[in-house]
């Protein structure tokens, strides 16, 4: 195979990836099904490697894949599969056609305490206490924020701007779909990192993969025993530089005619660039190293040391995972817990889990589901809760179930999501329309789609609701449902474990076919 | 970062794109008005066709206000036929239909060669059609037939849901069935799709913001389904319109019973209803729990008095039409007769 070949294979596979990704997450007319979507995510590497820790092998055979595929082509994972690194490689082509000083590519040295020391703590943080730190700074989920707090609302609105255009000519096609507005504090980490991934790509290529992303430096360190890695042909090597300046990830040091493979990222560039083919992608020849693998080491411990000492203190104090309940007031919803999607069996398992890609709240064909500010902790901020201000858990839906990624939110059967209850119904009589202005209302009570909510007779005619907690599942449709501001008159109060609900019982109506017309 | 973050403050005010459309919208109307204004009696031309139209299609209703007690004209208004209600049963959704609309002189009485039609059914709920929670998709499917075959240009059916639009119309198999005979399925999922039109003969909802295709529409077809309900005790012809505007809770919030009776008395009232008694919800209703809150009944009504309509509803769930507070503010307002006795209804059984 010829070296130009591997750089298209590379380019075309990877373009591909990359709008299977984009079209996944702003899917916003659900056209995808949930099996594409879990054959597209399963192989991406914290997310399998969740499953892996947490259900077992079976489930995470993309976490294996990825390892196994790395110990023999090194990190063609960070080329190939990871959308943040393809998007990473579009900013820094388009940075470098924009402005050919954009790019400072040519070798460096490695940030190697900065990248193993956060390889360190964002490992000790998870293991220790929870995911947050890995939330932040795992690509995938940091790609799924991306393309849901930002290009999402962006497609709707180019949808919105058409079907509005099309409307007027009677064609509806294109359906006018709001767009869901998150809390704007919510939009300032992905904010901060979009810039600093941009900035960091337009001019340094990967630089962003190779010192800040633990799973480029986790799978750098596997990479160094792969089997497969681009070598230079001493012989054949001018030292032109060519390869050097067109390295991504500044690993090519042509003078000593040595390859930093722990950040070689296998985007083939360099073998295309080099006029005399002396480099090229095989089998390793084995090379001694081992007195710069010693200072790295020591590097390593001083560095993760160090940035644990000066970063542990903000952690530790990060452990309260539920909030504690607030003080109630006569009126004012007293939830006392957030309420988390179907299928998570419970709060404390959920933000354990969920390392915030935000898929599910792409997929939710409701926009129920929304990320958290400090509803699960400060830790859990972007976890997603679901906000029944703001919708509802459709009834026959199991969208979310099917796609997690992590298992954070395990597939259930839609007769077992039916019966899962995320929480309880509170009806607050003095909010009630009925009870306040005595007029009939019933919204909430015509929604409920077990009839946990029903209707008791009130004063003269009216009627007013009335819940029954064992066949209440939490969906929320009622809360959506009732009309009276600012707080509702009903709302569901989270369950911190999801409960089993009764099967709604119901007996034969007792009204039988008219033989004759009754008027 | 602040830059970003005024940008997403953007985007949540152009949310809908609301100002483009309203953009839009003021350039098109603008050159309709200059076009017209160039040919000279245009608009004179628009307004005769407009009159033959509501005449057609029996909606009197404007003038009839305007003159005061309506409650004394109605009569006046039954159909060619003589009646003012058929009333079928004991066959599937569609041949109950065929066999009702004739009794009325064909749909063609009520849908002139050209025009839009609307029609309106109940696609509230993410339930299949045993469930009868939504209307019959088989009767929503041979109306549009009917209207099509009487020359409409174009046939029109949307609701504004209660569950997720998309699952609700799917499910429901109106989505499937009314495509197939040729309907435009409509979106109502948005804020976008509706205008603010006044109420004059409102008590309470003075104002609502109503579907753009029933502004556009020439003739709109009422295609509720019977169904039991837990605040309303039940739902039918007028409560049906809750799907035609956006802010329900708005209704919900100020005395629902009124509302539902103000809005009947909105202009742009159907030509006909056809009540879907086929398979009837008689408790748990709007939504149902299971299929045993659901009879057979096998029965159809067709009327162009709404109030009628729902009265005669009223009384196949046994119940007492003066009983349903809509029912009876809505007689009072004179939308309508609920005095079924001084009514001329055919009553068919198959």
């Amino acid at each position: 195979m010829t070296s130009s070949t591997l750089s298209k294979i590379r380019v075309i596979l990877s373009i591909l990836v990359l709008i299977l990704f984009v079209s996944v997450f702003v899917d916003f007319r659900h056209l995808i099904p949930d099996k594409y979507i879990n054959a597209i995510t399963f192989i991406q590497f914290v997310p399998s490697g969740f499953k892996l820790f947490y259900i077992g092998i079976i489930a995470a055979a993309g976490f294996i894949v990825v390892l196994l595929l790395t110990l023999i082509t090194g990190r063609t994972y960070c080329s190939f599969l990871c959308p943040l690194g393809i998007l990473q490689d579009v900013f820094s082509r388009t940075g470098g056609r924009i402005k050919k000083r954009f790019r400072r590519f040519g070798f460096k040295k490695p940030h190697t305490v900065l990248r193993y020391g956060l390889l360190a703590i964002t490992l000790i943080v998870t293991l220790i206490w929870g995911i947050y730190f890995l939330t932040l700074l795992e690509p995938y989920s940091i790609f799924g924020r991306f393309m849901t707090y930002f290009l999402k609302p962006v497609v709707l609105i180019l949808n919105n701007f058409l079907s509005g255009l099309l409307g007027k000519f009677d064609i509806y096609t294109l359906v006018n779909t709001p767009v869901t507005n998150f809390p704007l504090l919510i939009y300032a980490i992905p904010s901060a990192f979009l810039i600093l991934v941009v900035i960091m790509s337009f001019s340094r290529g990967r630089l962003y993969c190779n010192t800040i992303c633990p799973v480029g430096t986790f799978l750098g360190l596997i990479s160094k025993i792969s089997i497969f890695r681009i070598k230079f042909d001493e012989v054949k090597c001018t030292r032109c530089g060519r390869c050097s300046l067109a390295c991504k990830s500044s690993c090519i040091d042509f003078l000593n005619h040595d390859v930093d493979i722990s950040r070689c990222v296998d985007c083939f560039n360099c073998l295309k660039s080099c006029p005399d083919k002396a480099l090229s992608y095989g089998l390793v020849t084995i090379r001694k190293k081992e007195i710069e693998i010693d200072n790295e080491r020591r590097k390593l411990i001083a560095g993760s040391v160090l940035l644990f000492l000066g970063l542990s203190n903000s952690s530790s104090g990060q452990n309260t995972v539920v909030p504690k309940p607030t003080k109630a007031s006569t009126v004012r919803e007293n939830r006392k817990y957030p309420v988390c999607p179907p299928g998570s069996t419970g709060l404390a398992n959920f933000t354990k889990k969920c390392i915030a890609c935000s898929l599910c709240i792409s997929v939710c064909p409701n926009n129920v589901l929304i990320p958290s500010l400090k509803e699960y902790g400060i830790s859990g901020i972007m976890q997603p809760r679901l906000d029944y201000h703001k919708s509802f858990c459709t009834y026959e839906c199991i969208r979310c179930l099917d796609v997690c990624p992590t298992g954070a939110i395990m597939p259930l059967a839609l007769e077992a999501k039916k019966l899962t209850q995320l929480g309880k119904a509170v009806f607050i009589k003095d909010n009630c329309i009925v009870n306040t202005e005595k007029t009939a209302c019933g919204a909430c009570s015509e929604s409920c789609p077990t009839k946990a909510v029903h209707m008791v007779p009130f004063e003269g005619k009216l009627v007013i609701p009335e819940t029954k907690d064992e066949i209440c599942i939490g969906c929320g449709h009622c809360e959506f449902a009732c009309p009276t501001t600012p707080y509702k008159a009903i709302f569901v109060d989270g369950n911190p474990e999801h409960k089993a609900a009764k099967k709604p019982e119901n007996v034969q109506s007792d009204k039988k076919k008219p033989v004759e017309f009754p008027f | 970062m602040l830059s970003v973050l005024i940008i997403i403050y953007d985007i949540k005010h152009l949310t809908n794109c609301e100002y483009t459309t309203y953009i839009l919208h003021r350039i098109i109307k603008k050159k309709r008005i200059f076009r017209n204004l160039k040919k000279g009696k245009a608009i004179k031309m628009k307004r005769r066709d407009f009159f033959k139209k509501s005449i057609g299609a029996g909606l009197a209703a404007g003038a009839a206000i305007s003159l005061g007690g309506y409650d004394k004209l109605w009569h006046t208004t039954s159909l060619p036929t003589g009646f003012d209600m058929v009333a079928i049963m004991g066959g599937k959704p569609d041949s109950m239909f065929d066999l009702g609309i004739q009794e009325l002189g064909g749909i063609g009485t009520f849908v002139r060669k050209g025009q839009k039609v609307l029609v309106k059914p109940n696609i509230g709920w993410d339930r299949t059609p045993e469930n009868a929670a939504n209307t019959n998709p088989l009767l929503v499917k041979r109306i549009v037939e009917h209207c099509l075959r009487a020359g409409a240009s174009e046939v029109y059916v949307f609701d504004h849901t209660c569950d997720n639009w998309v699952n609700c119309y799917k499910n429901s198999g109106i989505e499937k069935y009314a495509k197939d005979a040729g309907a435009k399925i409509v979106p109502a999922n948005s804020e976008s799709y509706y205008q603010e039109v006044s109420i004059t003969g409102g008590k309470i909802l003075k104002n609502a913001k109503v579907h753009q295709i029933v502004l556009e529409a020439d003739v709109f077809i009422n295609v509720p389904v019977l169904k039991d309900h837990s605040s309303t005790r039940m739902t039918c012809c007028l409560k049906n319109m809750m799907g035609v505007v956006w802010d329900r809770g708005y209704w919900h919030k100020n005395n629902l019973d009124q509302c539902i009776a103000d809005y009947a008395s909105y202009i742009k009232k159907p030509a006909l209803n056809i009540i879907d008694c086929y398979n009837v919800m008689t408790k748990n209703g709007p939504q149902g729990v299971s299929k045993e809150d659901i009879v057979n009944m096998q029965s159809m009504i067709i009327t162009t008095d709404w109030v009628a309509g729902d009265a005669a509803a009223a009384k196949m769930l046994s119940l007492n039409p003066s009983d349903i507070n809509y029912i009876s503010m809505a007689h009072k307002m004179g939308i309508g007769n609920m005095n079924l006795e001084s009514l001329n209804i055919k009553r068919i059984k198959m």
